[in-house]
C-alpha cells in the first residue's frame, strides 16, 4: 500500500515541478488581448446599434426594434460561422467576439455544424446546445436569483 | 542466443530488425512547415473529399500503409503483423483501416507516443521471429481530435499560450527481418509519470518529465551520452515542453545538447496559428518516417534516437479535474555499415 511518507514526497515533487513549469510557460499577452477584445467587442456593438437605428428609422419604437435587431445580429453571426469566418474573429478577439449575442449564436451554430455528422436527431438535435447550454441554464438561474432579491428588497 | 536482450530497463534487438520503408501522408497545414519536402504525399484537402474528419483520417492512414508497402515493393499479403493506433476513442481509425488488410492486427494506445510504441512492438516481434515483416502505423487528424478532445471546429475560442495544434496525417513503417539499412537497435519503454499538470492546454509540460525519465534511463542503461546520437528527436513536446525537457536533463547532469529536435516544435515552425507546435500520433510518425528515415537512407544521419511522447488523458478525466499522466518510449536507430556499403 502507499506509504504516507512516499505520498508526501510525491506531492512535494509535483509542487516543485509545477514551479519549474510556471517559469517556462509564456505569459498570455494580456494587454493585446484586452485591446483586441475591447475594439472588436465595441465594433460588434456599434454594428448592433446601426442595425437598431435602421429599424427605428422605419418608425419602430425602441421596444419594437430590439427583437429584430437581435435576430439580425444572430443571423449575421450564423452566416459568418457557416462560412468559417467567425472563429477567426474569436481567435483574434477572445471575449470580444464571445460575449456579444453573436458569440452566443456562434456556439450553437458551430456545435450544430460539428454534430450534424452524427445525424439530425442524436447528433445535431441533441448536441446543438453543448456549449450554449450552460449559458442558458446559469443565465436563467442568475435571472431568478436577481429577481428574487429585487422582490425581497422591494426595489 | 549469446547476446543480452535486456539491459537494465532497456531492450536490445539482437537480430537488428530494420525499417525497410516508410510512408508518410500529411494535410495542407503540415505542408507549410519546414519538413514538407520529406513527406511522401501532401493532401491539399484535409477532409480528403470525405463527409467526416474521422473518415478522412482513415484515408490518410490507409494511404500511408499503401505508400510504405509500395516503397518496400511488398503486397499486403506479405505482411505478417500489423500494429497501429490513433487518438480517437477505441482507436477506431486503426481498427477500421486494419479491416481492409489481411494481416493480423494488434491495436495500441499510447496517445502521441504510439508511433514508437508501435515500432517497439513491431521490432520485438520481428526480432523474436514471430513475424518476418511487420507494419507499424499511426495517424491523427486536427478536426477529429478537436472534436473529441476540445470544442467544435467553428467555435470562437482563443488559443492558450501553450496550446498545440494536432497534426493531420499518418505515418507507416515496414519493419523486416534481415539486412536492412536502418536498423532498430535498442528501445527503452516508458514509465507512466504524473507530475500533477491539470491543464489540458499544457501537454508539453505534462509530457516533458516522461521524456526526461525515458532518456535518462536509456543513456544510463546503455552507457551512452546524448553525443552518441546525431539526432535526438522527441515527439510532440512543443517549444515550451522542449525547454522544460532541456532543464530537466541539465538538472540530472545529462544536458541534451544541440542534437535535440522536437518534432512538434519543428513540423509547424513558422506556421501561424499553430501555438507552441504540433501534436498527435502523426506528429512523430511523419517526422520519423519522413525526415529521419530518409536522412538515414541518405547517410546524412547515422544514429538517431526517437522518443515519442504521449499525454494519457481523455476528455472525461480532465473534465473530472484529474491530472494528465504521460509516457514516452525511445527507439534507437542505426545505419548498418555493411548495408550502407552494398546499397
Amino acid at each position: 500500500m502507499t506509504h504516507p511518507g512516499k505520498k508526501k514526497q510525491h506531492a512535494d515533487e509535483q509542487a516543485q515541478y509545477q514551479r519549474l513549469v510556471a517559469v517556462h510557460v509564456p505569459k498570455p499577452p494580456l494587454v493585446r488581448n484586452l485591446v483586441a477584445a475591447f475594439v472588436v467587442g465595441g465594433l460588434i456593438s456599434v454594428l448592433g446599434q446601426a442595425v437598431l437605428n435602421a429599424f427605428m428609422s422605419t418608425g419602430m419604437a425602441l421596444d419594437e426594434a430590439s427583437a429584430p435587431t437581435l435576430a439580425t445580429m444572430i443571423l449575421i453571426s450564423a452566416v459568418l460561422t457557416g462560412l468559417s469566418i467567425y472563429h477567426h474573429v474569436g481567435e483574434f478577439a477572445g471575449a470580444g467576439a464571445a460575449v456579444p449575442i453573436t458569440g452566443f449564436a456562434n456556439t450553437i451554430v458551430a456545435a450544430a455544424m460539428d454534430f450534424k455528422r452524427e445525424g439530425f436527431v442524436l447528433g445535431m438535435g441533441a448536441k446543438m446546445f453543448i456549449i450554449a447550454g450552460p449559458v442558458i441554464v446559469y443565465g436563467i438561474v442568475a435571472g431568478v436569483l436577481v429577481s428574487a432579491i429585487r422582490w425581497w428588497t422591494g426595489m | 542466443m549469446g547476446e543480452q536482450r535486456r539491459i537494465g530497463s532497456s531492450l536490445r534487438f539482437a537480430s537488428r530488425p530494420a525499417i525497410v520503408a516508410t510512408g508518410t501522408v500529411v494535410g495542407p497545414m503540415e505542408a507549410k512547415g519546414p519538413l514538407t519536402q520529406w513527406f511522401d504525399t501532401v493532401v491539399d484537402d484535409a477532409m480528403y473529399g470525405e463527409r467526416t474528419p474521422e473518415k478522412a483520417e482513415r484515408r490518410f492512414m490507409q494511404d500511408a500503409i499503401d505508400i510504405a508497402l509500395g516503397n518496400a515493393s511488398l503486397q499486403p499479403e506479405n505482411v505478417h503483423l500489423m500494429v497501429g493506433g490513433d487518438l480517437l476513442n477505441q482507436i477506431v481509425t486503426s481498427a477500421f483501416t486494419a479491416a481492409k488488410y489481411p494481416a493480423p492486427f494488434l491495436g495500441l494506445y499510447g496517445a502521441c507516443s504510439t508511433c514508437t510504441e508501435g515500432l517497439i512492438v513491431a521490432a520485438a516481434m520481428v526480432d523474436a521471429g514471430y513475424a518476418d515483416i511487420a507494419v507499424s502505423v499511426t495517424s491523427s487528424h486536427y478536426q477529429s481530435a478537436e472534436r473529441q478532445f476540445r470544442y467544435p471546429i467553428e467555435l470562437n475560442i482563443q488559443r492558450k499560450a501553450t496550446s498545440q495544434y494536432t497534426v493531420t496525417g499518418a505515418g507507416a513503417m515496414v519493419v523486416a527481418r534481415g539486412a536492412g539499412k536502418v536498423a532498430v537497435t535498442e528501445a527503452t519503454i516508458g514509465r507512466v509519470l504524473d507530475l500533477g499538470i491539470k491543464d489540458p492546454n499544457q501537454m508539453g509540460p505534462a509530457m516533458a518529465p516522461a521524456a526526461a525519465d525515458t532518456l535518462f534511463r536509456h543513456f544510463a542503461d546503455l552507457g551512452r551520452t546524448p553525443e552518441y546520437y546525431d539526432l535526438i528527436l522527441t515527439g510532440d513536446l512543443g517549444s515550451v515542453g522542449s525547454s522544460i525537457l532541456h532543464e530537466l536533463m541539465r538538472k540530472r547532469g545529462v544536458p541534451l545538447g544541440d542534437a535535440h529536435r522536437d518534432s512538434g516544435a519543428w513540423i509547424f515552425q513558422g506556421v501561424p496559428g499553430t501555438g507552441v507546435g504540433g501534436s498527435g500520433c502523426a506528429c512523430a510518425a511523419v517526422t520519423l518516417g519522413g525526415y529521419v528515415f530518409k536522412q538515414m537512407m541518405a547517410n546524412e544521419l547515422s544514429r538517431a534516437l526517437v522518443v515519442a511522447t504521449g499525454a494519457l488523458l481523455s476528455s472525461l478525466t480532465w473534465q473530472q479535474g484529474e491530472s494528465v499522466p504521460a509516457v514516452a518510449h525511445a527507439v534507437a536507430l542505426e545505419v548498418q555499415p555493411q548495408a550502407a556499403a552494398t546499397s
